[in-house]
């Protein structure tokens, strides 16, 4: 590729052709501020934070939207960008209604931080804030346009990496806003409740509905039983919430600080993991038997039905091939009846005191909860959905020194876990786990890959396929006998939605497919810290298969807390009576 | 013909690529009248634009309304050379004549009175557009005979 060669701030710097200016500073560690740029959408240049004074131009130009060209003298720090920075920064606060001190994005807000860098000391400008009212129609997203600066990020975040567009821009100059259909409210539009909006707006114009002082009331409550329990990709994203870098793994800190909070009960929706894998294989299994013996009723393939921003996507783009989706409740919702059957069945503690509380790294588990399918105990099976920046800021309300904590494990019953539940927040990990126990399931044999790590369906690609031959089956599985397996891993919906196509034009190769809503997986799903960009999703992803590699099980059929499980209360075995009343369930078209 | 006809007959007319999305909405905005949520999520499904995109582009142009309309849609410039020639006297005989205020329409469905942009005849100004006609160097007095020999007319 052609090399350029420029001058930033008198130091010399070769790029490739086409790099920005943004991209070229950032090779000199020179920090050029932004606020509608993001690393994982396109480039919009709207917000005009990010200008810079280009030798012989007239105007200011937009680092992140300006490729450079040969011999251009580019100066970031001039009085003239000072200047205009300060002025862009008035007015983006001038139209702000922020109620700084108290927005759930206080000391995490781009724009915050930015003001304090540049605006001027003085509100300079009238203040020509509207305040509206927030839209707080989804159980997931609260919407408010008074914070809003319109730099687009979950417009473009919902159209180029989910395809759902439930958000565009409406009207014009100073009327336009980032709209819904006819201005509707987000629990009555295509919204999939996924949050990927909500980690990428600059300000609190979208954050997540919180659930925090319905929490608190139940601790407080000595009539309430609390039982807890927390997603695998909590553990890798907490720290960062906390102060961390990135890639930091906090599982037995984080036990210890809910146990601080005040949980009756600590568990762990990695129990229900490794539960969905023997339930999911089973189905898995059961499916191809049906296929390969002629049953034309069964389709192939299969999909995962863990991700709740994926399932409302399909009923709402394809509610017809809503039968492809496992029955297969999600851990979350596994987990939920069991905590008020098995559990009170097992202590003795009155499940009409029980409240179920969960740590997700998601927005869309709380709408999830919220499904009137989910009452399979009799009660609602999960009471409060919080999120990984939700939980932390309990964690710094109540006062804990988390670093100080020590570490401890969970409570048994619902507690223990294999390495197969831990991978299950990155993308590709229930594929992995369902391997590593369907092959062994199939074939007696371990999956034939090194320290069963399953790497083809590892790592960042949108989509991935892989294909693992069946050899040497036990009696049981011989129709399975030389049978490739073919599966396709998508995460990101533009990318589940790439393989829809294909299973709507019947050219799915296919058996199994894994779609997670969101790009990497849960690890940056929309309840986790905030920022996300590449390199953050690649560190949480490296945390996890870190965990997983630590623990002694690493195949969900080896959880003896499961096997238990099974001899002791879903006694019919997996998808027999009892599983299907508590761990499936059904879905509903959203044409 | 039904709202979903006509909705299907301009697409297969204008093409269902993204870049027909404009023609499309100016056409049946011209066959139906204001662009309701039943025309917009019809034109969505078809032309497989997310529905907020297409509603977002309707409520760009202010040609394309998205609220209920009048059967006449009357607009008068608002700008800075129709204002200096007494625009405001006319929007008053507007309001008056029509018995709504700027922005309304008449409870026979009949007029919306609203205002607009530049329309380009600063020479000639006030100036309003009923529809597609242009009626220019308005004055006050002048203003119950437009509407009577508009209401005649339709």
């Amino acid at each position: 590729m052609k090399k350029i060669k420029i001058q930033i701030d008198n130091r010399e710097v070769e790029v490739d052709e086409g790099t920005t200016i943004l991209k070229a500073a950032e090779k000199l560690n020179i920090h050029i501020p932004t606020l509608c740029h993001h690393e994982d959408l396109c480039i919009a240049g709207n917000c005009r934070v990010c200008v810079v004074e280009v030798e012989g131009a007239n105007l200011l130009s937009a680092s992140c939207a300006t490729p450079v060209m040969e011999g251009m003298k580019i100066h970031t720090n001039s009085m003239k960008v000072r200047n205009t920075r300060r002025t862009i920064l008035d007015m983006l606060l001038s139209e702000h209604a922020g109620e700084c001190t108290s927005c759930t994005r206080s000391g995490n807000c781009e724009l915050q931080t930015l003001a304090g860098y540049y605006a001027s000391p003085d509100n300079a400008l009238l203040d020509i804030s509207i305040k509206s009212k927030p839209d707080t129609s989804s159980p997931s997203i609260t919407k408010d346009d008074s914070k809003c600066i319109r730099c687009q990020r979950c417009v473009r975040t919902c159209e180029e990496i989910q395809k759902v567009g439930a958000l565009s821009m409406s009207g014009k100059g100073e009327h336009a806003k980032v709209s819904t259909f006819f201005e509707l409210p987000l629990n009555t539009v295509i919204c999939t409740n996924c949050g990927q909006c909500v980690t990428r707006c600059p300000t609190g114009a979208l954050v997540e509905r919180s659930y925090i002082d319905e929490v608190w009331d139940a601790l407080s409550n000595p009539d309430v039983h609390t039982v807890v329990q927390t997603a695998p990709a909590v553990r890798v994203g907490l720290g960062e919430a906390l102060g961390h870098d990135p890639g930091g793994r906090f599982t037995g800190k984080m036990v210890s600080a809910l146990r601080n909070l005040g949980f009756d009960a600590v568990f762990d929706t990695n129990f229900t993991a490794d539960l969905t894998i023997i339930e999911e294989g089973s189905e898995l299994l059961a499916r191809l038997t049906n296929v390969l013996t002629g049953d034309k009723s069964a389709q192939l393939p299969m999909f995962t039905s863990c991700s709740p921003g994926w399932i409302k996507f399909i009923e709402h783009r394809w509610p017809h091939l809503l039968g492809h989706l496992s029955t297969c409740k999600s851990p979350q919702q596994m987990f939920g009846p069991l905590a008020k059957t098995r559990y009170p069945e097992a202590t003795g503690v009155n499940p009409q005191k029980i409240c179920s509380i969960s740590i997700m790294p998601c927005t869309a588990k709380k709408f999830e909860a919220d499904r009137p399918e989910m009452r399979a105990s009799g009660f609602k099976d999960v009471d409060y959905v919080l999120t990984t920046r939700e939980l932390a800021k309990m964690i710094k309300q109540a006062g804990i020194d988390f670093d100080a904590l020590e570490e401890s494990e969970c409570d048994s019953m619902l507690g223990k876990h294999t390495g197969a539940a831990v991978i299950f927040g990155a993308t590709g990990g229930v594929m992995e786990a369902a391997i590593r126990t369907v092959y062994e399931l199939v074939t007696g044999r371990q999956v034939p890959f090194e320290n069963l790590n399953i790497t083809p369906v590892r790592g960042m690609e949108g989509i991935r396929e892989a294909t693992l031959k069946i050899e040497g089956t036990v009696e049981k599985y011989r129709f399975l006998e030389g049978v490739e397996v073919k599966v396709a891993i998508a995460h990101g919906l533009i990318n589940a939605d790439k393989l829809m196509e294909a299973v709507n034009g019947g050219n799915a190769p296919w058996h199994f497919i894994e779609v997670m809503a969101c790009p990497g997986g849960c690890l940056s799903g929309g309840g986790q810290p905030i920022p996300t960009s590449p390199d953050i999703r690649a560190a949480r992803a490296n945390a996890i298969y870190e965990e997983d590699a630590s623990l002694l099980l690493r195949k969900s059929h080896e959880n003896p807390e499961i096997t238990k499980l099974y001899e002791e209360f879903l006694v019919d075995g997996p998808l027999g009576h009892t599983s299907h009343h508590l761990l499936h369930t059904h879905y509903t078209p959203r044409p | 013909m039904s709202v979903l006809a006509t909705v299907k007959t301009v697409i297969d007319t204008e093409g269902t690529a993204r870049h027909n999305l404009l023609p499309v909405l100016t056409s049946l905005r011209s066959k139906l009248g204001s662009l309701s949520p039943e025309i917009l999520k019809n034109v969505s499904q078809i032309m497989d634009i997310p529905m907020a995109h297409v509603y977002g582009t309707a409520t760009f142009y202010s040609f394309l309304e998205t609220k209920p309309m009048g059967k006449n849609v009357i607009r008068l410039c608002r700008t800075i050379s129709c204002d200096m020639h007494g625009k405001r006297d006319v929007l008053n005989a507007l309001e008056d004549v029509l018995a709504v205020k700027n922005g309304e329409t008449t409870t026979d469905g009949l007029f919306t009175l609203t205002e607009t942009n530049c329309l380009g005849h600063c020479h000639e100004g006030p100036v309003m557009l009923v529809n597609d006609e242009v009626f220019s160097s308005l004055k006050p007095e002048n203003i119950p005979a437009i509407i009577d020999e508009i209401r005649k007319k339709r």
